[in-house]
């Protein structure tokens, strides 16, 4: 197997995701092209330079449908022999992508990939496209189908979370976004998005809220809680699952749980050869990558087995990893991860995470690994991990060391 | 002979006349569809007639429902393949009602076809419904008293000769669900204006015959270009929403335990992604799905079949019309006050005795408070108000009794009491007057030693509360004679109540299986399994209420109470194992827990008394491990604890009759009613494995689950119970 290598990774910055946000009047394949001309007019990827786009997307239809990969492509100034392929893992669709381009160039399929993603929240509404696990009683109601919001507050009630400490993650969250943002730690990987007439639309994330605190937060009604107790009850469904529960503990909030927002992210990634080629320093090698399936129901557990199958898989230890960037679809799932591992969470999410800035579902992945080999750099630090929770109970992680 | 006959007329309307021999309400089945399929074809084939009318010939009625005897049998009647044989017979059954619905019509430009209209003197219910649904309209007779609905759900199926599709269809899923996920039935009025009818008029006949005539636009919205679904197919949005709050709600209403509904409910989704004929395919798998199930045989056979046959008297002693004319109900307390309310409704009438006549006023307000309640939902008149309260006279003498031909004694539950008013009233009553005691502990046959007349002195045990619940339990002592139970079966028939007949062991049968029940659910907690995983684990098997909430609403007292007179009643025998239900009991009890009555028990309860969560304080007397049972391991010795105790009660001889032990269970205490009780839900999981599990039970728990001698021989022969036992099916061979 060959050592794959990251060359480079940047994203746009992240707009909120509302008919007011700044990214609201770009389209998906626009915003996608921006990601891509970076990429290539940063590393000089004239000609076929990859094998391959592989770009994440959770909402698959309208403007991001079709392949929208190859839709990207051609938007781009890309070569048109570069194809595009488009993958979903939900939320790790990001992730999904850098490691399967990693996994393809490690087996020999190509030298180069450009893999990312991308979602306009926006504009493709969550949800679109429709969901079969959700509406089919077959399988909604063989696999106990609660929505994700529901899923984190039954994470919270098994594993013992409160709203204080949701809370207290929270406004730590928006601390570290606010002071990355300050220290100008995410500069040299946020690219402008422009517009036709090469003209800024957005060139910083927009979605934080510096100085939120606890009272702020404190005055937010749980989210999920009528969906759950009242219609049409998600909340017996969950205790079909989990009987050793009495009630679900609803903890969660818009302040509290990741931002709606639109945001796209790229990684190159290449061999030896790849770099020598084009004349590019290797940043990072992809050390490992995994993926699992867990309970549908609690959903969101997933970064702790992945997680564990990574590290056994690689014959790694939790000891191993320097940093840590655990997706905040919800603050429950990162104080899930805390306990299960035990770490310091001054390692996870260094920079604030999604609570703070915003999760582009397809892009997320993606966005996470260019943050966490930013501050591995910044911190002069080795080893990485950055691991996502997925919609119907799945995890995928990717560790990362410096080179 | 035939149920359904046509006759053409000159005006060319051919009438099709459904009227089931010997019958006072239609009822299908298969020979029905084809005869009725035969005349459809002859009056879409006959160039004279230029339109259909479907009716009935019963007045006030358009047809019952599908013979459910016939449902309950379709499996065995399907052949060696028996999936295939249902879904092939559903199919040729949906194509003579599709063949109405079409009516001729060029399948591609809808031109053509013949009205076909049905007229419906009133009722219609299940299939009496489907049929209509499938004409091109319906004209309901102006009859207040009609109900029309789709009552499948209620015993275990659903509607599955096309009604599910085309109200889907019509209303919409979430307009459609109370009629097909509950089974509600609205009055003619209420269905035309929720879209079920058409029409509503005093001659329904000559409307539809005006408007067959009238060469009427016939196509139905679903075979038309561009239909939409109301409300939205699974993925338009408002749909979507629809779709996935159903399953969410369906789950959460039947706790996973009717696969009824969630056949139903996939059925509607899957039949509303793609067009009509494709739907009813649909629907007919689902349908033979449900059909497959034994859920679906067991509870049409217990609710329906069974229940029916009990309340018949199928176990009534052949003697002569018991009919009771006047009853008198002693003591005027919860029991005895409820006692005099259904009497007084069914027009019986009620001597209420007490021994202070505030207290027999008392208990006669009861009925009038129910009655007024009844007045504000429109349900009773004043009239009727006024009827039923003269038929009960409140006093305290029993002087009043000398010409009640029943006597229901519901004093306090004291041998030494009710020995005393035994006598003091047999000392007025006549020679024939029959004497129940409405015991829910205490044996017939002791309380019997008081009277001087026991072939007449019987148990007529009610359930709590009277006028709700279902059930009656009738014991025979040692020496009741047929006339009593004769007396007692005629006296549940006039208030509607359904009898089972055991004879007299301790705590009866209800009691006797409810009691462990109860106690395997506070073991439990002493054992420290997660009280929510008991409660939880009870209500996924379909159970109202947990084992703990049940006990707060009987009251932890009571418990006690039985607990300490059975030990006095056993001596040594009193198992052993009782000791940390005991301990705990006592305990709460001592420190003033004794459930919903005061307001603190297994759970805690806010100052207007309403059940919040579990008792906090439970876990700090009863720890909760760190290691918990799996599920399935609960939910077995919940069920097998009260299952084992029926299985002993037809061993021992108490139950005579395993209908009789099902249909009470689901009724007296609401047992799994998806099971179709416990001898059925024997069945379903099979003897064999039912007497191994036990055993491994017996291993892990002790030896309360180690399997009666009965269950352990069938097991080792691979009998069914209603294999052996079922009477039903002797009396037919």
């Amino acid at each position: 197997m060959k050592d794959v290598f990251i060359y480079d990774a940047l994203r746009t910055p992240r707009g909120k995701g509302r008919k007011d946000g700044s990214l609201h009047e770009v389209t998906a394949s626009r915003l996608s092209a921006n990601v891509l001309n970076a990429l290539k007019e940063r590393n000089n990827l004239e000609g076929h330079a990859v094998e391959d786009v592989i770009w994440g997307n959770a909402t698959q239809v309208m403007e991001q449908g079709a392949c929208l990969a190859r839709t990207a492509v051609l938007a781009s100034d890309l070569d048109e022999r570069i194809p595009g392929l488009s993958i979903n893992r939900f939320c790790a669709s990001g992730m999904e992508a850098v490691n399967l381009a990693a996994n393809q160039i490690a087996g020999g399929a190509g030298d180069g990939y450009i893999a990312g993603g991308v979602e306009m929240m926006s504009r493709v509404p969550m949800g679109s496209d429709g969901a079969a696990v959700a509406a089919d009683p077959s399988v909604a109601m063989e696999t106990y189908f609660v929505p994700q919001g529901i899923s984190a507050d039954i994470i919270a009630t098994e594993y013992g979370f409160t709203r204080d400490q949701a809370d207290a993650l929270a406004v730590e969250s928006q601390r570290r976004a606010a002071e990355a943002m300050a220290d100008g730690r995410f500069d040299k990987s946020v690219i402008a998005v422009k517009d036709v007439n090469g003209l800024t639309i957005l060139d910083r994330d927009e979605y934080p809220r510096p100085g939120t605190d606890m009272q702020a937060l404190g005055a937010l009604k749980p989210a999920f809680k009528d969906l759950g107790e009242v219609m049409p009850g998600f909340d017996k469904v969950a205790l079909l699952k989990y009987p050793h529960l009495e009630k679900i503990n609803h903890i969660h909030h818009a302040g509290n749980s990741s931002g709606i927002v639109d945001g796209s992210a790229g990684v190159l990634l290449g061999n030896e050869e790849f770099g020598k080629k084009f004349g590019l320093t290797p940043r990072a090698r992809i050390r490992a990558t995994a993926k699992i399936g867990t309970d549908p129901t609690i959903m969101l557990t997933g970064p702790v087995p992945v997680t564990e199958k990574l590290l056994a898989d690689s014959g790694m230890a939790i000891s191993d990893i320097d940093l840590f960037e655990v997706n905040e679809a919800f603050a429950s799932v990162v104080l899930r991860f805390q306990q299960a591992f035990d770490v310091d969470p001054s390692l996870v999410n260094v920079n604030g995470g999604s609570i703070a800035l915003g999760h582009p579902l397809g892009a997320t992945g993606a966005i996470i690994i260019g943050t966490l080999l930013d501050e591995l750099e910044r911190q002069d630090k080795e080893v990485g991990l950055a691991t996502l929770c997925v919609a119907s109970g799945m995890g995928a992680a990717t560790v990362i060391e410096r080179v | 002979m035939t149920d359904f006959t046509i006759n053409k007329d000159a005006e060319g309307i051919a009438t099709i006349t459904w009227d089931t021999q010997g019958k006072s309400m239609n009822v299908m089945n298969e020979q029905g569809f084809y005869d009725l399929d035969a005349l459809v074809d002859d009056a879409l084939a006959d160039d004279a007639v230029k339109g259909i009318i479907i009716t009935s010939g019963k007045a006030g009625s358009f047809a019952g429902g599908m013979d459910l005897n016939v449902i309950a049998k379709m499996k065995e009647m399907a052949g060696d393949s028996p999936e295939q044989g249902l879904f092939d017979g559903l199919m040729k059954m949906h194509g003579i009602l599709r063949k109405i619905e079409r009516a001729g019509m060029d399948p591609k430009t809808n031109k053509g076809g013949k009205p076909v209209a049905c007229v419906m003197p009133g009722t219609a219910l299940g299939i009496g419904f489907e049929i209509p649904l499938s004409c091109h309209r319906t004209f309901v007779a102006n009859n207040p008293k009609a109900k029309i609905g789709l009552p499948e759900i209620m015993v275990g199926i659903f509607p599955g000769m096309g009604g599910t599709t085309r109200l889907v269809r019509k209303l919409g899923a979430m307009g459609a669900s109370p009629y097909l996920l509950q089974g509600k039935q609205l009055n003619p009025a209420k269905a035309k204006s929720a879209g079920l009818v058409d029409e509503v008029c005093d001659d329904p006949m000559a409307a539809a015959r005006e408007w067959v005539l009238s060469a009427p636009k016939i196509v139905k919205p679903w075979d038309e270009k561009g239909y939409k679904m109301p409300g939205g197919a699974p993925y338009h949005p408002a749909g979507f929403q629809t779709f996935v709050g159903a399953s969410a709600m369906v789950s959460g209403n039947t706790q996973g335990a009717f696969p009824a509904a969630k056949a139903l409910l996939s059925a509607v989704y899957e039949g509303a992604l793609v067009p009509f004929d494709t739907a009813i395919k649909i629907e007919a798998r689902w349908f033979t799905n449900v059909l497959m199930n034994p859920s679906s045989s067991a509870m049409i056979r217990s609710l329906f079949i069974n229940k029916e046959a009990l309340e018949k008297g199928a176990n009534r002693p052949a003697v002569a019309d018991e009919t009771v004319k006047k009853v008198g109900v002693l003591g005027a307390g919860m029991m005895g006050a409820g006692i005099a309310l259904v009497s007084a409704m069914a027009g019986i009438e009620v001597v209420l005795i007490d021994q202070k006549q505030e207290a027999a006023d008392k208990g006669k307000a009861y009925t009038e408070t129910y009655l007024d309640k009844g007045i504000k939902r429109g349900k009773v008149n004043a009239e009727k108000k006024e009827q039923v309260l003269g038929l009960i006279t409140a006093t305290t003498d029993y002087a009043a009794l000398a010409d009640a031909d029943l006597i229901i004694e519901a004093v306090f539950e004291d041998v030494g009491i009710k020995a005393e008013v035994t006598k003091a009233v047999e000392a007025v009553i006549s020679e024939d007057c029959i004497f129940a005691s409405n015991t829910s502990t205490l044996p017939i046959t002791g309380l019997a030693k008081a009277s001087s007349r026991p072939e007449q002195f019987i148990g007529i045990h009610f359930f709590s509360p009277v006028e709700k619940m279902l059930l009656v339990e009738i014991i025979k002592g040692k020496e009741t004679g047929d006339r009593a139970v004769a007396k007692s079966l005629d006296y549940v028939r006039q208030i509607r109540k359904t009898p089972i007949v055991v004879n007299d062991e301790r705590f009866f049968y209800a009691n006797r299986c409810i009691i462990p029940y109860l106690n395997e659910g506070a073991r439990m907690v002493t054992e420290g399994v997660a009280p929510a995983l008991i409660e939880n684990a009870a209500r996924q098997l379909g159970f109202p209420l947990g084992p703990l909430q049940l006990i707060d609403e009987t009251s932890l007292e009571l418990g006690v109470k039985i607990s300490k007179a059975t030990k006095a009643a056993m001596g040594d025998a009193y198992p052993a194992d009782m000791g940390p239900v005991d301990d705990l009991m006592y305990a709460m009890v001592e420190e003033g827990r004794l459930g919903r009555k005061s307001a603190a028990g297994f759970y805690a309860y806010d100052e207007k008394g309403k059940r919040q969560g579990l008792w906090e304080g439970l876990g700090e007397r009863c720890p909760v491990a760190a290691e918990q049972p799996s599920l399935i391991d609960v939910q077995h010795r919940l069920m097998f604890a009260q299952v084992l105790e029926a299985v002993k009660s037809l061993e021992e001889g108490v139950l005579e009759d395993i209908r009789e032990g099902d249909v009470g269970a689901i009724l007296g205490w609401g047992f799994a009613p998806w099971s179709g009780g416990p001898f059925s839900w024997l069945d379903i999981i099979g003897t064999p494995y039912a007497a191994e599990r036990c055993n491994e039970l017996a291993e892990t728990y002790g030896d309360r689950f180690t399997p009666p001698a009965l269950l352990k021989e069938m097991g080792d022969k691979g009998q069914s119970f209603y294999g052996r036992f079922d009477k039903a099916a002797a009396k037919a061979a």
